[in-house]
């Protein structure tokens, strides 16, 4: 598979995707917007940083580029789209994903450790995974909430779209747990279809053991 | 075709929590005032030309629906005035 990252003027999470998709095997390559998507590219990731130094609203600019059109035709083609930390704020304000992901509750930035606990593991970004198990990730957001409707909510959890939800250690969904307020510690989601997802806590940041885990890279094994 | 101004006004839907807001009204009671609440919200300011009113507004609501607000978490109101 080949899998294009797409940087956008402020992305930094872009080398790092590059080289954890590297590690487990997957080609990818890096895409400035501008250019669009290559016709060869069969995976797309949204990569974390301040597209646009998040004016407006983190990922809102970014929402708009042209490529995102093309992101969601070839979504709707079927090609696996992940989007992470900023990516999960661009692939929301497109509307490849439900809710927002806005002020986290402290109204301060956060870089820390998070524990997730799988929601759904019969999805390609989480298949590699057990339901109900724990895995430990880093979050670097300032908006990193998930909000969205009630209503919505309860359709998402009835048609089991949520991927992770923050808990502490041992699974336990805690308001103490919950890094940034987000509605029903929602970590991540899936789009209309579950090859579609937004995550805010990075998984190519837990990729390999030298930079502290390998908790993430069954996220990434949905582009193998 | 008229000078208008249309003034966007975008706010979190009831409901969702605004932290910034919160914070700044604790900051407000720190510094001896009291308020029953405070909320926050963002104002655009568009200059345009149009044929008439109408026309100015509904291209002011193209832009907040399709940029300046995000209907998930945002209510919004326009107003328009003739420069």
């Amino acid at each position: 598979m080949s899998v294009a990252v797409i940087q956008f003027g402020g992305s930094n999470c872009d080398r790092d995707t590059v080289q954890a998709l590297a590690s487990i095997g997957v080609s990818a390559e890096l895409v400035w917007h501008e250019d669009g998507l290559p016709a060869d590219v069969d995976g797309v990731v949204l990569p974390g940083g301040f597209s646009y130094g998040d004016f407006l609203r983190a990922g809102a600019m970014a929402a708009q580029s042209p490529i995102m059109d093309e992101v969601r035709e070839r979504a709707r083609e079927g090609i696996p789209v992940l989007g992470i930390c900023n990516g999960a704020q661009i692939g929301c304000e497109a509307s490849l994903t439900p809710g927002a992901f806005t002020t986290n509750e402290s109204a301060r930035f956060q870089c820390e450790h998070v524990y997730l606990r799988v929601e759904n593991a019969e999805t390609p970004w989480t298949r590699q995974y057990d339901e109900g198990e724990v895995i430990e990730l880093p979050i670097a957001h300032g908006e990193g909430r998930f909000e969205i409707g009630d209503e919505r909510l309860e359709a998402l959890e009835a048609d089991d779209r949520i991927l992770f939800r923050y808990c502490d250690a041992e699974g336990n969904v805690t308001p103490e747990a919950n890094p940034n307020g987000s509605k029903h510690a929602v970590a991540g989601v899936t789009g209309d279809r579950d090859h579609i997802a937004v995550m805010m806590p990075h998984p190519e940041r837990m990729s390999l053991p030298d930079i502290g885990g390998t908790d993430g890279r069954g996220v990434l094994e949905a582009f193998v | 075709m008229t000078g208008y101004t249309a003034t966007v006004t975008v706010r979190l839907k009831e409901g969702v929590l605004d932290p910034e807001a919160e914070t700044t009204r604790r900051a407000l009671e720190r510094l001896g005032f009291e308020l029953e609440g405070f909320r926050s919200a963002e104002r655009f300011e568009i200059d345009l030309e149009a044929q008439d009113e109408t026309a100015a507004q509904q291209r002011a609501e193209e832009m907040t629906e399709r940029l300046l607000a995000n209907p998930t978490i945002h209510d919004y109101d326009i107003d328009v005035d003739q420069r």
